[in-house]
Formats: structure tokens, C-alpha cells, sequence
């Protein structure tokens, strides 16, 4: 879809030159961020994608023109101007979701498929575990699980849970 | 990059995109632009939406969407919604969208009132998905007006939402009603769809009920068939244990009426005791005789149950979708299907046996004692209930167990399932030590599980040694006391003992079946998992048979295909026409394979639907479909087996004839009778021993023996060189002819006979033509083919330069 707008936005909700930066990125009207690197062409809808979202959230952010071609590496978002820096937090913020599961609270059964009741940081919701098999062990002890609908959940530390969380959910590993 | 034209509204049209709260009387239907068309009868629009809305709102916004529909005015009418469970921060939220026949409101579950958008020329509704979450935003030309999120559950429903604002658009507009939608019929029963229905409910019955706790007892439908052979073993059982329980009762005999009178001076009665010793020896060889009789009849029927599951389970698999291949682990069906029906069998045929044996012993044993002394009898088994109870609390836990102890079991077979296949990369990058170190690992695992297992396990045994031991002293202490009071007889009191020797020694073998029941329950849960996953391409249940004489156009339209969370394909629209060549090329990634899975129904199209000379493909019986279609795969597969067995894998009944036939065809022939057992050679696994390109020519000549009427080849010809490529290519010109045929290549000269070629790029179809018109048009193909073969120049004014500069380099040298 993004690829369909063009850039002739006329309002600009954030934008920054700031000093240090080799580029400039700010939000136009239909909601896309509009790139211009150092040769001063502008890309409409690039989208940052972080390289590792669970192993290392914090460093290494590509910027991703619509076409799927990287425009520019971050290493350190922390490293950025900070009104930059807002702007990708921010669109990334709107386009991953890994919800952090906080407590199971309980299971429909214990064999497969399972609806869970669980508590995470963004809310409670119910899942459906397909098979044992959706559950993917991290480096210990992180696990991630995916529902039936494709999303992906995480534990970080499933020996940090609750008793109760921890055994239900030591009854499917 | 391309850019649709953006409607261009005429200006007195367009609105302040801004949401303004509706008052709650008002929502005011007068903000509606003047233009806004001929109203229609309200009742026609009532009709037309019952016709076409969902059935029923979704139940947490019933009275929200009730209450909105009470303070409509002006005949508006509701024609879609859109249940929405994320918020702006991805949150998990609820929310609304409605859409009526001339507005767009919204709502979250704390907002105090609709928030709302007339629907206007140059609005636009649109979704997209990213990792799991699918956006769906609202434009007009100008700016993004709003945006709402939700899980996919609910994509399906906002491509209908979607679809019902474009024609409600088109109706405002134009001021006529769209052509009714087209009745969706599910493709599998061919069940009338509801609106808003997007799963037959019959053919959907989707599992998310878990399997039953009982599984053991599900094994009954494959005990079934040899349920004459059962009851004969089970008289044969009851028989043989009544057997064994006759030499204790003939101690109580011997005791009262020849040891005791003997000690009391009274002559020994030889008569009796030859009688009593000889029903002693009779007891016994009954009792042998019977039980080598049902033991033998048991073990053989378990044995067939056991290979029953295992075919049954394997045929099952069969029939399963690559999707479920793809998220399984090979080492872990290997050991479902393999060891644990083996386990499963054995749990029959010995533990089970005995268990009922057991059980048996124990009810005969309890009625002759209760018949002997009803209160001693009541001492004797006054341990039971303990015991009863500690399996109960013990069993769960233990079943448990058992099932982490498969899983983990699976996991170290699936580490040799992924490094045996593997081991040249493994060699080639010196990680031989890390795998092992993989492989510890996984045992290691095994090892706590079986540890955790074993202290519940190590502790139950002993516990029941002990319960039986306390009541055999009980037992004499009882006795004792009972005997000096005159209330039995020494015999009665040895009978007993004699009896209850048996009968702990019973309890103590029944507490292990504890261990064994779990284990083949888990096992048999894991077998039931594959036996009862529904595939996701399933086959009708009324197959509509194939076209005859099937022709083979195919016609795919609005297509969109996802793998798990990933959009691969959109809104692909392809006809291809019997007996056309179509060239399929675009990058890496772009979803060529992918369409071509869908064509051949490895995958069910996320949305969207493809017809084969008219008919949906989810109509057609698969097997029956498949036998049309020659598939060259992208990664060449050869079974174990001679070359031969292998070119006519899809016509095991070919003649030899063909086959050869076939392999000319492909050019393997030549090849083949270079191997020093020419057709005969065995390929081994995966077809190692052959050349990647050998291994290709292999599986073009197994597609072009079954003689398809569609020709798919993936890469067909990317590993063989230039010039055999142009030999095969000569060869399947006369072969393509008349057929349908699909190829991919990304060495663009291989699809110079296509008749027409289309370009995919990232899941889309941006080109399609013959070849010349597309470098006319000087697009997406254009800089393909230009790259191609700017590359090729590029190689030989290397080439040349390299020569060149060697020999300016070696002049002086000579000169030197
Ligand atoms: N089983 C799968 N599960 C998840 N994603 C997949 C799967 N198979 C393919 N994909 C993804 O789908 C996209 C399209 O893949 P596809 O195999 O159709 O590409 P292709 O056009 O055939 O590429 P190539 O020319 O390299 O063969 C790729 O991005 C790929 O990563
Ligand atoms: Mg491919």
C-alpha cells in the first residue's frame, strides 16, 4: 500500500536536520517517514526494521525503502539526535509487536490446541497454542511463543514468572 | 516504483477529513455532501444489507451497535463492521468500526462517543500487515485520516469491510446499487456462506478442542477389528488365573485335615494326599497350559494393533500439507511414528496383560477370602485403598513426565535428523565439536527430565513394598490372635498367607503399570496429535471430478497467500490458457515458487481463488488434480533407489521403453549410460551420488514421463550448463507443446519460447507480455534483461581485459 503515496505531503509532524546526522526523516501527512539522505533524494515510506528484535532490540536499526533496499545502518539508535531518535522509537513502536507475557493465567487443557488466558504488558488477551511445537526456546531461559494468528509472544525469564504461570507452562515444554 | 493515479475529487466534494464526535442525537446526517446521490428506498437498503452485512455483531459491541443503529436517521443503514483488539500503541484493546451506506464511525472500548468520517469521493480504505498485525487506514488525498490495528483473526473481516466501502463509495457515488455480491459457497461442501462467514462451519470444525484424556481408550478403534481374537484371550486369561488360584485353596486341606491331625498323632492319609497333590500338579499345568495360550493370542493381536497405528498414522501423515511438514521437526515424527507406536504395542501385549491379570487375581483372590473369613479378608486388604490413592496422586505427575520425557526425546533424534543430512557442512566448517556439544546438550535435557521423572518413581515403589509388608505383619499378628482364639483353623490362617503372598505380590506389579500406563498414554496422545491434525489443504468431501478432456487453463484471481505472518502474495490476478507457455521471473524472493505451490495446491490461497478450466481448486479431489502436473522442482529430490525407479516414481507401472524414452528427453540419457550400472545405479540418499545438474535432468525426465497436461518447472535447467541447457531446451520445445507450462527462470534466455512472460516483484504482478512488448515498455523486465545482459558484456570485456593485461604484463617480461 505505502508505495502508492506520493510525497507531496504539505504537513510535516516531526522533522529534523539536526547536526551530526547525514540525513534528515520527518512523518507526512498520509503518516509515512520521508527519508533524504546525504545526496538529498527523498524516500517516501521507509520503515525501520530492527536486525535483531529479541536478541538485541537495542542496536542495529535499518532504514528500508519501499522497495526493500536498506538506505542506512544504524548501529546505536541511542546515538542519533534525540528528535530522530523519537521518530524511528516511534515507528517502530507502531509496527512490532512482541508482547511480553507476564503471567499465564490459566490453560484450557493441557494438550494441544490450547487457548491460554495470559497477562502481558500490553494487556490481557487469550492465545491459541497450536502444538508444543510453538513454543521456541531462545537462549535460556527466554522463550517465544506463537499463537495460531501468527503473533509472537515472549517470556524473557520463564523462571521469573509467578509459581502458578511457571507450572502451567512447564506442562507444555 | 508505480504509483496508482489518486482519484482526483471534484473540490465542493471533499470534506474536512478532521473526525468530529457526532452529537448523540444529531449525527447529523445533513453534513453529507448535496451531491451525495438519489437517496435509495430505505427498505431496498435494509434488504440489500441484510443481504450483505455480517450475521451477527461480534458480542462485545452488541449494545454499542444496537444503540448506534436505533439513533440512525434517514433510512442510513448499517453494511459492515469490524471488530478491531489492538489500540494506537498496540495494546491490547477492543475496538469498533462500522460502516454504513454513507459513513465510516469508529469507536474504543473508553471513548465516550463514535468518532465519524461521510463517505466522500477520494476516501480510501486500506489494510496492510506487518509481523502479525494488520493495520487498516483510512485516506482521503490529502492525509492519513485514521488508523486502526488489529491481530489477524480479524483480516479476513477487514477485507470484507474493505470491499463493502468500495461499493457503498461506488453507490454514493453513482447513485445506483453494485451488482450483488456473489454468493460465497464453501469450496470443500459446497455449503451456502453466510455473510460475514468466512470459514464453512461444517468443514471447519477446527480443532481447538483438545484431544481427550482417555486417549488410551481411543486405541479401541484399531482393537477393534480383532475383538473375536480379544474376548477369546480374555476367557483364556480369566481361565488361567482361576487356575492358579486353586493350589492355595487346596493348602487349607492339607493343613486342617492331614499336617494338623499327623502333629496330633492321627495316621497320614495317603489318599487324600496323592488326591491334594495331584490337584496341585493338575492346577498347575492347567494354569501353564492357558496361560501360554492367551499370552501367545494377545501378544499376536497387540502386535497387529501396533503395526495397524503405525500404517494408519503414516498414512495419515501422507495426506498432511507441506505447512505441517514445514513446522515439524523430521526426528520428531520419526520417533512418533516409530517408537512410540512400538511402545504403545508393547504396553498391549505384556503391560496390559498383566495389569488385568492382576486386576482379575486380585477380585478372585478378595471373593475366595471374604468366602473363607470375611473378617480377616477385610484385614488383608485394608492396604488397598492406600494404594489406590497413592497412584492417583502419583499418576498424573508421572504421565506428565513422561510426556516431557518424549519430548525431549524427540529433540535428540531431531538434533541426528538435522546433522546426518548435514554432515558435509558440518565437516567443511570444522564443527564437529559444536554438534557434539549440541547433541550433550539435548541428552542433557533427556537427563533431567528422567531425573525429575525417576525421584517421584524411585520413591512409589518402595512406598508400596512397604505398604504390602505391614500388612502381611497385620496380618499374622491377626491371624495369631484369631487362631488362639479359636476362630480358624492353622489352615485357614496358611491359606491366607499363602493368598495374600500372591496377591501383594500382584499390587506391587500393578503399581508399576502406573509407570507404563502413563508412558504408552503419552505416547499414545503424541500418535493421536498427528492422527487427528486436520489438513490445511484438505481433500472435498464431493469432489467435483476433473474437467474431461481436461485442458488445463488456469485462472487465478485476486490471490493473496501467507506464510504464517508473512504476505508473500497479493492480489494476484493470472490467466494462463490451455496449451501457453508462461515465462514466470522476477527476483529472489518475489514468490515465484511460491505461486507455483499454490497452483499445485501444496498451499490453500490465504484469499482469493484459483480455478483450474473452471472449477475451484479446493473443489477438485487433489490426487486426481496432481496426476496432471509435472513438477520440476527447484531443489531436486531423488529417492533411495535405482535411476530408473526414480524417472518413473510418478508411473511406477511405466515400461522400460518410456522410461528411456523420458531420460532422452530430459538429456539424462546419455549421462545415465555413462554410470557403470547404466538405469540400474542406485542413486543413493537424496540422489547423492549425482551432479546437481544430473540430479535436475533426473526429475525433468520423472516430469515428463507421466505426461502432464500442466508443465511446471521451477529452475528447471539452473544447474546444467549453458549449452546442455540448450539442448533440454530444444528437446521440451516439442514436449511443451500443447501443454500448459509454467517455468521460472532467472537466466532470462531459458523463457525465450514463452508465449508470455510475467514479472512478480515482491508478491505482485507488475508486468506481463511477450517478451519484445516488455522491452518496449522499459520496465521492471526491461532492467531484468538489461542487467542480464550488461552482465554478460561486462564478463567478456573482463575476459578481454584480463588477456589483454596479462599480455602487456608478460611483454616486457619477455623483453627483460
Ligand atoms: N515455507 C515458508 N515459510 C515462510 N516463508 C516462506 C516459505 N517459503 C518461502 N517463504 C518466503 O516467501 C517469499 C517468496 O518465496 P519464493 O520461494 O516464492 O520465492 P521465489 O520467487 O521462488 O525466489 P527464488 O527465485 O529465489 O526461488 C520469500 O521471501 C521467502 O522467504
Ligand atoms: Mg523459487
Amino acid at each position: 500500500m505505502s508505495d502508492n503515496i506520493p510525497a507531496t505531503s504539505t504537513v510535516a509532524t516531526a522533522a529534523s536536520t539536526a547536526a551530526g546526522a547525514a540525513f534528515a526523516l520527518r512523518r507526512d501527512s498520509f503518516g509515512l517517514l520521508v527519508y533524504a539522505g546525504a545526496d538529498g533524494v527523498e524516500h517516501t515510506g521507509v520503515v525501520p526494521v530492527r536486525a535483531f528484535p529479541i536478541s538485541a532490540p537495542a542496536d542495529g536499526v535499518a532504514l528500508i525503502n519501499a522497495e526493500g533496499h536498506e538506505l542506512l545502518w544504524i548501529e546505536q539508535l541511542a546515538a542519533l539526535p534525540v528528535e530522530l531518535c523519537a521518530l524511528i522509537n516511534e515507528e517502530l513502536a507502531n509496527r512490532e509487536l512482541i508482547p511480553e507475557i507476564r503471567s499465564v493465567r490459566s490453560v484450557s487443557s493441557f494438550a494441544t490446541p490450547s487457548v491460554w488466558r495470559i497477562a502481558t504488558d500490553r494487556g490481557e488477551t487469550e492465545i491459541v497454542l497450536r502444538s508444543e511445537d510453538d513454543i521456541r526456546r531462545l537462549a535460556s531461559p527466554a522463550l517465544l511463543i506463537a499463537d495460531a494468528h501468527g503473533l509472537h509472544f515472549l517470556i524473557r525469564d520463564r523462571y521469573a514468572l509467578d509459581a502458578h504461570s511457571r507450572k502451567l507452562l512447564d506442562r507444555f515444554l | 516504483m508505480k504509483t496508482d493515479p489518486q482519484p482526483t475529487p471534484a473540490a465542493d466534494d471533499v470534506l474536512s477529513g478532521r473526525p468530529h464526535a457526532a452529537a448523540d442525537s444529531g449525527l447529523n446526517p445533513d453534513s453529507l455532501p448535496a451531491s451525495a446521490a438519489p437517496r435509495i428506498a430505505a427498505e431496498a437498503l435494509a434488504t440489500l444489507a441484510a443481504a450483505e452485512a455480517p450475521s451477527a455483531p461480534p458480542a462485545s459491541w452488541a449494545r454499542d451497535i444496537n444503540a448506534l443503529s436505533q439513533s440512525l436517521r434517514d433510512g442510513e443503514t448499517i453494511f459492515g463492521w469490524l471488530e478491531t483488539d489492538l489500540d494506537a500503541s498496540l495494546c491490547f484493546v477492543s475496538g469498533i468500526v462500522v460502516l454504513t451506506d454513507r459513513r465510516l464511525l469508529a469507536r474504543g472500548i473508553g471513548d465516550a462517543d463514535w468518532q465519524q468520517w461521510p463517505l466522500v469521493a477520494g476516501l480510501r480504505l486500506a489494510r496492510r500487515d506487518h509481523a502479525g498485525v494488520g493495520s487498516l487506514e483510512l485516506f482521503d488525498d490529502k492525509a492519513l485520516l485514521a488508523r486502526w490495528r488489529y491481530t489477524l483473526s480479524g483480516d479476513t473481516a477487514a477485507g470484507r469491510l474493505i470491499e463493502q466501502f468500495g461499493r457503498r463509495l461506488a453507490a454514493l457515488q453513482s447513485g445506483c446499487q453494485p451488482a450483488p455480491q456473489e454468493a460465497a459457497l464453501c469450496p470443500l461442501c459446497d455449503t451456502l456462506l453466510l455473510p460475514g462467514q468466512d470459514e464453512c462451519p461444517n468443514c471447519n470444525k477446527e480443532i481447538l478442542s483438545p484431544p481427550s484424556t482417555w486417549t488410551l481408550f481411543r486405541l479401541w478403534r484399531f482393537a477393534h477389528p480383532y475383538r473375536g481374537q480379544l474376548l477369546a484371550g480374555f476367557l483364556l486369561m480369566l481361565a488361567s488365573t482361576a487356575a492358579t488360584l486353586v493350589p492355595p485353596y487346596l493348602t487349607m486341606p492339607l493343613m486342617d485335615e492331614v499336617l494338623i491331625p499327623f502333629q496330633n498323632g492321627a495316621p497320614i492319609d495317603t489318599h487324600k494326599v496323592y488326591l491334594l497333590l495331584g490337584g496341585l500338579f493338575a492346577a498347575a499345568i492347567v494354569a501353564w497350559s492357558l496361560g501360554w495360550a492367551k499370552t501367545y493370542i494377545l501378544a499376536l493381536v497387540s502386535e497387529r494393533i501396533g503395526a495397524d497405528l503405525r500404517t494408519t498414522t503414516y498414512q495419515h501423515l501422507q495426506t498432511l500439507s507441506l505447512e505441517y511438514f514445514g513446522g515439524k521437526r523430521t526426528g520428531d515424527l520419526i520417533t512418533r511414528i516409530g517408537s512410540e507406536s512400538d511402545r504403545i504395542c508393547v504396553f498391549l501385549s505384556l503391560h496390559l496383560l498383566d495389569f488385568a491379570t492382576d486386576v482379575l487375581m486380585i477380585a478372585m483372590t478378595a471373593a475366595i477370602l471374604i468366602s473363607i473369613n470375611p473378617w480377616l479378608a477385610l484385614v488383608t486388604l485394608a492396604p488397598l485403598p492406600f494404594i489406590a490413592w497413592l497412584i492417583h496422586v502419583v499418576r498424573d505427575r508421572l504421565r506428565y513426565g513422561f510426556e516431557q520425557i518424549d519430548r525431549v526425546w524427540a529433540e535428540v533424534t531431531s538434533v541426528l535428523a538435522d546433522t546426518i543430512p548435514g554432515i558435509r557442512v558440518v565437516k567443511a566448517f570444522a564443527q564437529e565439536k559444536r554438534e557434539v556439544a549440541r547433541f550433550r546438550e539435548a541428552n542433557a535435557r533427556n537427563l533431567a527430565v528422567n531425573d525429575r521423572v525417576n525421584k517421584i518413581w524411585s520413591l512409589f515403589t518402595p512406598t508400596v513394598t512397604l505398604m504390602t509388608e505391614i500388612g502381611l505383619l497385620i496380618v499374622w499378628a491377626f491371624g495369631i490372635w484369631q487362631v488362639s482364639q479359636d476362630a480358624i483353623t492353622v489352615g485357614v490362617l496358611s491359606a491366607f498367607l499363602a493368598y495374600i503372598g500372591r496377591f501383594y505380590t500382584r499390587l506391587d506389579s500393578m503399581s508399576r503399570i502406573v509407570s507404563v500406563t502413563q508412558k504408552a498414554a503419552a505416547g499414545a496422545k503424541r500418535i493421536f496429535d498427528v492422527l487427528d491434525h486436520v489438513s490445511s489443504v484438505p481433500e472435498t468431501t464431493n469432489p467435483v471430478p476433473l474437467p474431461q478432456p481436461f485442458a488445463g487453463n488456469i485462472s487465478v484471481r485476486k490471490v493473496g497467500f501467507r506464510y504464517g505472518n508473512r504476505t508473500v502474495l497479493r492480489d494476484v490476478d493470472l490467466d494462463i490458457h490451455a496449451g501457453e507457455m508462461i515465462g514466470l521471473v522476477g527476483h529472489s524472493g518475489s514468490g515465484k515458487s511460491t505461486l507455483v505451490n499454490l497452483i499445485c495446491r501444496f498451499y490453500d490461497v490465504s484469499e482469493g481463488s484459483i480455478r483450474i478450466d473452471g472449477v475451484d481448486l479446493r473443489s477438485l479431489s487433489v490426487a486426481d488434480y496432481r496426476r496432471n502436473i509435472g513438477l520440476v522442482l527447484q531443489e531436486p529430490f531423488l529417492f533411495f533407489g535405482t535411476i530408473a525407479d526414480n524417472i518413473a516414481y510418478g508411473k511406477p507401472d511405466a515400461s522400460r521403453a518410456e522410461i528411456i524414452a523420458a531420460a532422452r528427453a530430459a538429456h539424462a540419457h546419455e549421462f545415465i549410460l555413462r554410470l557403470p550400472h547404466g538405469y540400474d545405479s542406485l542413486v543413493g540418499e537424496r540422489g547423492q551420488a549425482l551432479s546437481g545438474g544430473e540430479r535436475q535432468r533426473i526429475s525433468i525426465a520423472r516430469a515428463l514421463l507421466i505426461n502432464p497436461r500442466i508443465l511446471i518447472l521451477d529452475e528447471a535447467t539452473s544447474s546444467v550448463d549453458t549449452e546442455t541447457e540448450l539442448e533440454i531446451q530444444g528437446a521440451l520445445e516439442n514436449l511443451i507443446r500443447g501443454r500448459t507450462t509454467i517455468a521460472i527462470a532467472h537466466r532470462l534466455s531459458t523463457l525465450r519460447r514463452a508465449d508470455r512472460l510475467v514479472v512478480l516483484d515482491r508478491g505482485r504482478i507488475v508486468e506481463e507480455g511477450p517478451h519484445d512488448d516488455l522491452i518496449a515498455r522499459e520496465g521492471a523486465y526491461f532492467r531484468l534483461y538489461e542487467a542480464q545482459t550488461k552482465q554478460l558484456e561486462e564478463q567478456i570485456a573482463e575476459a578481454g581485459w584480463v588477456v589483454a593485461s596479462t599480455d602487456r604484463r608478460t611483454q616486457p617480461a619477455a623483453a627483460a
